[in-house]
């Protein structure tokens, strides 16, 4: 079976740093594909090129047997490729309820409508409603994305993702700074995600990645220097060198 | 979902119920204004505030993009300035119908609006207030060497458009019920409109552009819709300053004017449609008075908005909330 994305010999310099070094990996459909590596290890930079914010140097990304590497951001979500950003980028000033109607709105019919107010679209209120719920939100819809705590901006962010009805979800550190009450919720929510959807996901926390992943990848300035199942990567000498061995003695995360 | 629509956090400025409310009382006492007028004897009244309220039906078409769309355009008194000179061409070629005029005016601004909108909305920041400023100052300079309509010294108009052939315009009162009439108009469309589909998307690129695009919108087109729209609101306001001045030069679209209705949003609170309204009333009533007293009447102007950016962001609307409490 054909990956659903599938990344070949991606290349990405900031001036003489590599931070994306010939990297090639895939994700199957229905899998949960987690990538980890060490602070500053080009993990952003990867989602930003698979995302289509930044535009690699060299390499293709394929997307359900698609090129997709010139295709711009909106293009790639229209497929079906959502992201959520390491740093909580939600519009500050519209409500949660807002927030995710909009993206709802994004996939449902024009945009170009002028005169019916948008508030009263049942059709984007009810959706949004339900993703909200998903993610644990439902009782601040009518409170400012401004005004929430750390941890619920992370849930926001998720359901904004989930509003655009991807098949491919990138997260980039969905539990960076989650309290463990809401970190519980993500991690539950991860996993009633997990076969429906396709999932990237990069992060630090080894006890969420080693529950959830199907395979893990390893990215040490910018290279992949490992990938497999959990067992296998943990075991990896290699991996335990670079990155492991300091996660265990408690310098990284 | 009721009562939590009842307890919806509001942005700054005023909540929508209350602003309409404000908008609806101040457009009623406008409409009185020309029995008011005549019954303490100064029918001057109406040609001044005649030209306020095109004023403001250019400051509330701005606030529409600068406010919802945090697009600062600094050539927004090139639309006026186009709208008015169709007048004013049109009228000297023996074409005075106001429907021309209009028809013209709309048209010629959504060819210029598209096309430096286009090229503008490429930047973001200081880039796009340069580039806007550019356009406006190019307009400018072309009617200033347009010799053979006035050039630098204008057009007067030898009379104001008709009405399917008929002069009711000539009756200065009946051209203050058109033009409040039409910025009622607009006020209602653009209310209808940032409440919308497309008003949303503007906003939200206001918000977090990258965010839009995140979720599969290419916020450009909208943009530039938006910015369409709003010249050629503008440009309705040129058609009826023409007629209220009888009048046409390129001084109307100078880089001052366009600074000027920057001033009105802000001075009467950005995004709020309303406060345009209520800025334009400040400013031109400041110049009116203040002219009196001193030639340096700019320096009042200036010290005003000093004082409403410190102590009432929210401009003159903002004030009002806070006074009066809102909806909250
Ligand atoms: N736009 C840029 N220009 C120059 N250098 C950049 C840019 N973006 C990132 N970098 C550098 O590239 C390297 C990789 O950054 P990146 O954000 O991808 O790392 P990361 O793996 O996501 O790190 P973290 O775990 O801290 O989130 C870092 O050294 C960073 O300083
Ligand atoms: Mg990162």
């Amino acid at each position: 079976m054909t990956p659903l994305l599938s990344v070949e010999k991606l290349h990405k310099a900031f001036g003489a740093l590599k931070v994306t070094d010939d990297i090639s990996l895939d994700a199957r459909a229905g899998e949960l594909h987690a990538i980890i590596g060490p602070n500053g290890a080009g993990k952003t930079t990867l989602v930003a090129q698979l995302s289509g914010q930044l535009h690699p140097d060299g390499g293709r990304i394929l997307y359900d047997g698609q090129d997709i590497t010139a295709l711009d951001m909106a293009g790639r979500v229209q497929l079906g490729l959502a992201r959520s950003f390491q740093i909580t980028s939600v519009l500050p000033g519209f409500t949660v309820l807002e927030n995710v109607a909009l993206a709802v709105q994004a996939r449902s019919g024009s945009s170009f409508r002028f005169f019916r107010s948008a508030a009263a679209e049942a059709g984007l209120n009810e959706p949004a409603l339900d993703f909200l719920r998903q993610v644990g939100l439902e009782a601040r819809t009518e409170v400012l994305a401004r005004n929430l705590s750390h941890g619920e901006q992370r849930q926001l962010e998720i359901a904004v993702a989930l509003a655009t009805e991807p098949r491919l979800l990138l997260l980039d550190e969905p539990f960076a700074g989650t309290g463990r009450q809401d970190g519980a919720v993500l991690l539950s929510l991860l996993e009633s995600l997990k076969r429906r959807l396709t999932i990237v996901l990069i992060e630090h926390d080894m006890h969420a990645v080693f529950r959830l992943a199907d395979r893990v990848s390893v990215l040490v300035y910018g290279r992949i220097i490992a990938t497999g199942t959990p067992a296998d990567v943990r075991a990896n000498p290699e991996v335990r060198a670079a990155y492991l061995g300091e996660e265990e003695a408690g310098v990284g995360a | 979902m009721s009562d939590a629509a009842a307890r919806r956090p509001r942005r700054s400025g005023l909540g929508l119920p209350t602003r309409h409310m404000v908008a609806g009382a101040l457009f009623v006492l406008l409409a009185a204004l020309p029995f008011i007028a005549t019954a303490i004897g100064d029918p001057f009244l109406v040609v001044v505030f005649t030209r306020i309220l095109v004023f403001a039906i250019a400051a509330l078409s701005l606030d529409l993009i600068l406010g919802y769309g945090a697009l600062v355009s600094f050539g927004h008194a090139a639309y006026i300035g186009l709208g008015a000179y169709c007048v004013g061409i049109l009228s000297r070629h023996g074409v005075t119908d106001l429907g021309v005029h209009l028809a013209a005016a709309i048209g010629l601004s959504a060819i210029f609006a598209t096309v430096t909108g286009a090229i503008a909305l490429r930047t973001r920041g200081v880039y796009f207030i340069m580039i806007t400023l550019a356009f406006g100052q190019m307009a400018y300079f072309f009617f200033v060497s347009f010799a053979a309509y006035g050039g630098d010294d204008g057009m007067s108009l030898a009379q104001r458009s008709t009405v399917f052939g008929s002069d009711l315009l000539r009756d200065s009162t009946t051209l203050f019920y058109l033009t409040l009439a039409i910025l009622v108009g607009f006020y209602v469309v653009a209310s209808a409109l940032v409440g919308s589909r497309f008003g949303r998307v503007i906003s939200g690129t206001r918000e977090n552009a990258l965010r839009m695009q995140a979720i599969g919108f290419r916020p450009f087109r909208y943009q530039l819709v938006a910015f369409v729209i709003a010249g050629c609101m503008a440009a309705v306001a040129g058609v009826l300053l023409a007629n209220q001045a009888m009048f046409v030069s390129p001084a109307y679209m100078s880089w001052h004017r366009s600074g000027e209705l920057i001033v009105m949003v802000i001075l009467g609170g950005i995004g709020t449609l309303i406060g345009g309204v209520v800025g334009a009333f400040v400013v031109l009533l400041l110049e009116e008075w203040l002219a009196v007293f001193t030639t340096h009447w700019r320096m009042g102007l200036g010290i005003v908005l000093i004082l409403v950016v410190f102590f009432s962001p929210g401009g003159v609307s903002g004030l009002v909330q806070r006074l009066f409490g809102g909806n909250r």
